[in-house]
Order: structure tokens, then sequence, then C-alpha cells
């Protein structure tokens, strides 16, 4: 029997021989991330292991990116807790001014990630690295202390579910289109314990960016990974980021899986998830009477540059609705830069959008966009949890930059085409 | 491992949010963040808690955020076990690493009711239902989840390896 991705990436970490799913294995952690609300419960686990040092300053990445420009006097003292101990540590990849990003979007680009890792993170949306081909999951602050200290994990040996994804994209219709999808169908628990690995003859319509923002919402299904195959343009992309000696990796041919799904993208319209779970699913076009008070474009899911890009497009020369708050945030400081050469931001300013500096901070209600009661907003971020983005008695809509740009030009959720 | 006290049931796909909402999620203090549990579900859902009492989940319990904060909430708010249908997976690990007990029983769930009085032997898997006078078997918890719980969580665990 040939492996499935997870188990040929985990056999690669591990020293057991991997016979078959819900065996748990220890796996050697190429990467260990936390950011500015997980970390600070990671440094004090940490401290209670009594170990005297991380197993590596090179390995351990510390993103302060949630409550980041800090929000109050708390989110403060947090992140100086782990500013502190990233000095104290001499940890290499501490973020928190002038360089910090969205955490999943700033380390692919730094090229800490990339084919063949194992990569933990105090984040559920650690994930989002299965793009270009990394074993990557969400854990608490606790495992990620172990982490830190030893250098290794465990890891129950996840079923598998392939997906099979076959046809070809039409124009406003993009890679968070497909993952709503899916998420639509297999439903929030669709894929709970098990991994997400994507195939068929779509994947080479989709680049690395795209990839890794089907992977940021594996968790969405429950998964524990959302896994692409590394092909030219994974390599190229990885190569582009500065990391080189990366390698093809494809499943085994007689790989097993515990289910196959197969989606057909051709004629697929945009997708939105209504409140108040990822996997309440519809086509745009059963939507069209709702209206929105504020427009959310970035996240780790989409506010990378081709996602600037695709709202740009919409935008030009248009205006956004007097009745609408439009927050652009570009996910990492190159990404600002480049939206900014390229004229990306202008087009948003000239429109009446709010550009922020990059931040996790409305999507998870943190800061920057909060909502009051009885606001609608759509987002091209990840979760829409009842209260997710402020009052309890708020709704979230998720849908992508396409749909985010057309929704602020009309105040209404709408078809890009339809604009 | 074994707990006694009244059920307070919630529904499917209780996620992080409605467990620990982000907005309290600036302190690491249980006793703190115990005040606010469930606070994303209702407002002031803490109050009706009384030390020892258990949580009865839905499917999924614990979907989301990988925030360690909300097993610490639920701890922090006197909860010492969940009893639900199924758990989200880091939500799981992270139950067993806190020393939060979570048991899941699938569709035997629909014989534990909002305000049960319930009996929980943990390691043998036995939820007594005092109401009904009805056993619910639980599936067992792995051996290694049941090492960790043995040793008080997962940063004991880790102390002896470093050592």
């Amino acid at each position: 029997m040939g492996k499935n991705l997870a188990e040929k990436i985990l056999q690669k970490h591990s020293p057991e021989e991997i016979k078959k799913p819900g065996q748990i294995i220890p796996c050697r952690v190429s990467l260990v991330l936390a950011n500015d609300i997980t970390a600070p419960l990671a440094v004090d686990s940490f401290r209670k292991m009594q170990a005297p040092r991380v197993f590596d300053a090179d390995k351990i990445a510390l993103v302060c990116d949630h409550f980041t420009p800090n929000k109050d006097i708390a989110s403060a003292e947090q992140v100086q807790k782990v500013r502190r101990f990233a000095r104290e540590m001499n940890i290499t990849h501490y973020y928190e001014g002038g360089n910090v990003g969205v955490e999943h979007a700033l380390l692919p680009e730094l090229g800490l990630v990339g084919p063949g890792d194992v990569v933990v993170g105090a984040d559920s949306h650690t994930c989002t690295y299965g793009g270009l081909g990394a074993f990557a999951t969400g854990m608490g602050s606790t495992d990620i202390a172990a982490a830190m200290a030893l250098g290794e994990t465990w890891f129950k040996v996840p079923e598998t579910i392939r997906v099979n994804m076959n046809g070809s994209l039409d124009e406003f219709t993009t890679s968070k289109d497909l993952i709503l999808n899916l998420i639509g169908r297999i439903k929030v628990d669709g894929a709970l314990y098990r991994a997400l690995e994507f195939a068929g003859d779509t994947l080479p319509e989709l680049d690395a960016e795209a990839r890794m923002t089907m992977a940021n919402m594996a968790i969405e299904a429950g998964g524990k990974a959302g896994l692409f195959p590394v092909d030219q343009v994974t390599l190229d992309y990885c190569r582009e980021h500065g990391r080189l000696g990366d390698h093809l990796l494809e499943p085994d041919g007689q790989a097993g899986y515990c289910m196959q799904v197969d989606m057909q993208v051709s004629g697929m319209p945009p997708q939105i998830a209504c409140p108040h779970l990822p996997d309440n699913v519809t086509g745009v076009d059963d939507l069209e009477e709702i209206k929105v008070d504020q427009v959310v474009l970035g996240s780790c899911t989409n506010g990378r540059i081709s996602d600037l890009r695709q709202a740009a497009h919409i935008l030009k020369d248009r205006k956004v609705n007097k009745n609408v708050r439009f927050i652009v945030l570009p996910a990492t400081p190159k990404i600002y830069a480049q939206a900014l050469e390229e004229g990306l931001l202008e087009i948003f300013l000239k429109a009446g959008g709010i550009i922020g500096p990059p931040t996790c901070g409305p999507c998870l209600g943190g800061h920057m966009g909060i909502l009051a009661s009885g606001e609608t907003c759509l987002a091209t971020t990840n979760r829409n949890f009842k209260g997710r983005m402020g009052s309890l008695e708020s709704k979230v809509y998720l849908g992508s930059p396409y749909v985010a740009a057309s929704t602020a030009v009309a105040g209404r959720i709408i078809h890009p085409a339809r604009v | 491992m074994h707990f006694k006290g009244k059920a307070h049931k919630v529904g499917d796909h209780i996620d992080t949010d409605a467990i620990i909402p982000a907005r309290c999620l600036v302190t690491t203090d249980p006793q703190e963040l115990g005040r606010n549990c469930m606070a994303g579900l209702e407002e002031n859902w803490v109050s009706r808690i009384n030390k020892g009492d258990i949580l009865l989940g839905g499917k999924n319990f614990g979907c989301g955020s990988s925030r360690e904060h909300a097993p610490i909430a639920i701890l922090g708010a006197g909860i010492p076990v969940v009893v639900a249908h199924s758990f989200a997976r880091i939500f799981y690990r992270n139950g067993f690493n806190m020393g939060l007990v979570l048991l899941e029983v699938g569709d035997e769930i629909s014989r534990l009711s909002d305000g049960d009085e319930l009996e929980i032997k943990a390691l043998e898997g036995k939820i007594i239902n005092h109401t009904t006078g009805d056993t619910v078997n639980s599936l067992p918890v792995p051996e290694f989840m049941a090492d960790i719980l043995a040793k008080g969580g997962l940063i004991n665990y880790v102390r002896e390896k470093v050592a």
C-alpha cells in the first residue's frame, strides 16, 4: 500500500514506521509558531515545564499580529511578555513592529515554511502551509510550548479525504469559492480528525496563493491539515521566496483514502457562507437582497497581493456605497508596498476605502472593525461564528475578494459581473 | 477521575468564540477567563454553574480557534468534565493537556438532558444518569491521553522529559 501526502510527510519526520491511520507517532518539527494571543500562554507553560532553553532559536516564529498595533494596556502587556521571552531565548524570527504581517501570509513570504515540512502552530489556521505541501496543523499553547522545548510532538496519523477538482474556473470564481463550496458539502465536521488532500486537473489553474487560501480553511471543515501536492507552481513560489532545495512531492499511486469527493469546478458561481457557520454556503445569486454595513478585505485567507488585485479590478473608477465601511488590510508590509507600487491602494483610497496596517484585528473581533448590534458584514476572512466580529446580534457573511469589492460598491451582496 | 454534578446542555458546533470571545483574550488568568465562560453564547451564562457541574456538548464541540483559553475558561468556571457527541480536534488535545476531562459518546448524547444529575467514572467511561436511572458508555479515553491526565496535564509530562 502506498502512502498519501500526510503519511509521506509525517514519515519523513518520524523514527517510527507508519502503518495505518490512527497510529500515534512522535514527530520532529520543522518550525513552531505562536502569536500574541497564544504565545503568552505558551511562555507560561514553557516556564512551568522548566525547560532551560528552546530546542532551536532559528526554528521558532513568534508573530504578534492579532491585537497589534496594541489596542489596550492588557494586550500591550501580553506582547511585552512575548518580546521579553524572544530576547531571552534569542529567537531569530520575532515580528512585532514594521516587520509584522498576518502570520500565515508572512511565514510563506519569508520562505520559513514549504514542501515536506512539519509545522505546528498555536493558531488554528496554521494549516495554510499545506498549500505549499507542508504538513501544518494548529495546536494549543501548551502543545506548542512542548514543541518549543523538545523539537518534537506527537501526532495521531489522520485518515485522508481526497478532493478531486476538475474543470476550469469561471471569470469571477476563485479558490475561495472552491473551498467554501467544499465546506458547504462536507460540513464543518466533515473532515473531523482527518486530512484533506487536493488533486485533479484544476490544480495548474491555482497559483500558490490560491492554494494557501484553500488549505487555510481546511480547519473550517474540522480538518487536521489541507494538503496540496508539490508541483512546479509550488517550487517556483518557494524559490522566489528564498527557499532552495525543495523537491516535487506527490501521493503514491496506491495510497489509502477514507473518502473521495469530486468537484466540478466549471460553471460554479461565487459562493457565500451565510451566518453563523462556514458550512452554511450558497451561490451568490441567492443572496442579492442582503444589505451590508461593512466589508473587510484581508486576513490570512484572502489578504495577499492576488486578492488585492482582484478587488482593485472591480473597484477601479468606482465608489464604495455611502452606507458601507470598506476596510482593506494588506496582510504583510511587503504586500502593502507592492499594492502601493501597483496603484492598488490609490484605487481603494479613491473609491472611499479605509486602508489599515497588516493585522488580524477585525477577523476575530479583536479591533479595527468591530460590529455593532444589528450590523452585517461581508468579509474575505474564514469564520462567521455568532459574535465573531463583535456584537452577538451582528452577522458575518464570507466571500471572495471579487464579491467583497462588488458588495462594497453595491451596498448589498452581489455577483461581481452585475455591479 | 470521579465526578458528580448537574448537567448543562449546549447545542452542536459550539465554537471557541462562543466558549471565550476574542475580547476576553487579553488575559491568561483562569479565574477571569472562567467568569466569561460561554459569554459568546449568552451573557452571564456562568452564573448558573456550581463548582463540579458537568457540561454536555453536541457535535464538534470546541470547533474553531486553537485558543487554549477555551478549556481554561471551562475549568475556571468550575467545570471539570465535558461530555459531547464529538469534539473538534484541537480542542480535544487542549482539553487533556489542561487537565479537562473529555468524554465522547456519539448519538448516546440524546440520553442526557439539561438539568440531569450525573455521576461520571471517567477512566471506566461510565456516565450514570441519576435522574433517569440510565447508564451511558463513552468511547474509552485513549491510553496516551489517560497517561497525560494521570500526570496532571502535559506540563508535568514534558517536565519529566526535559529533566
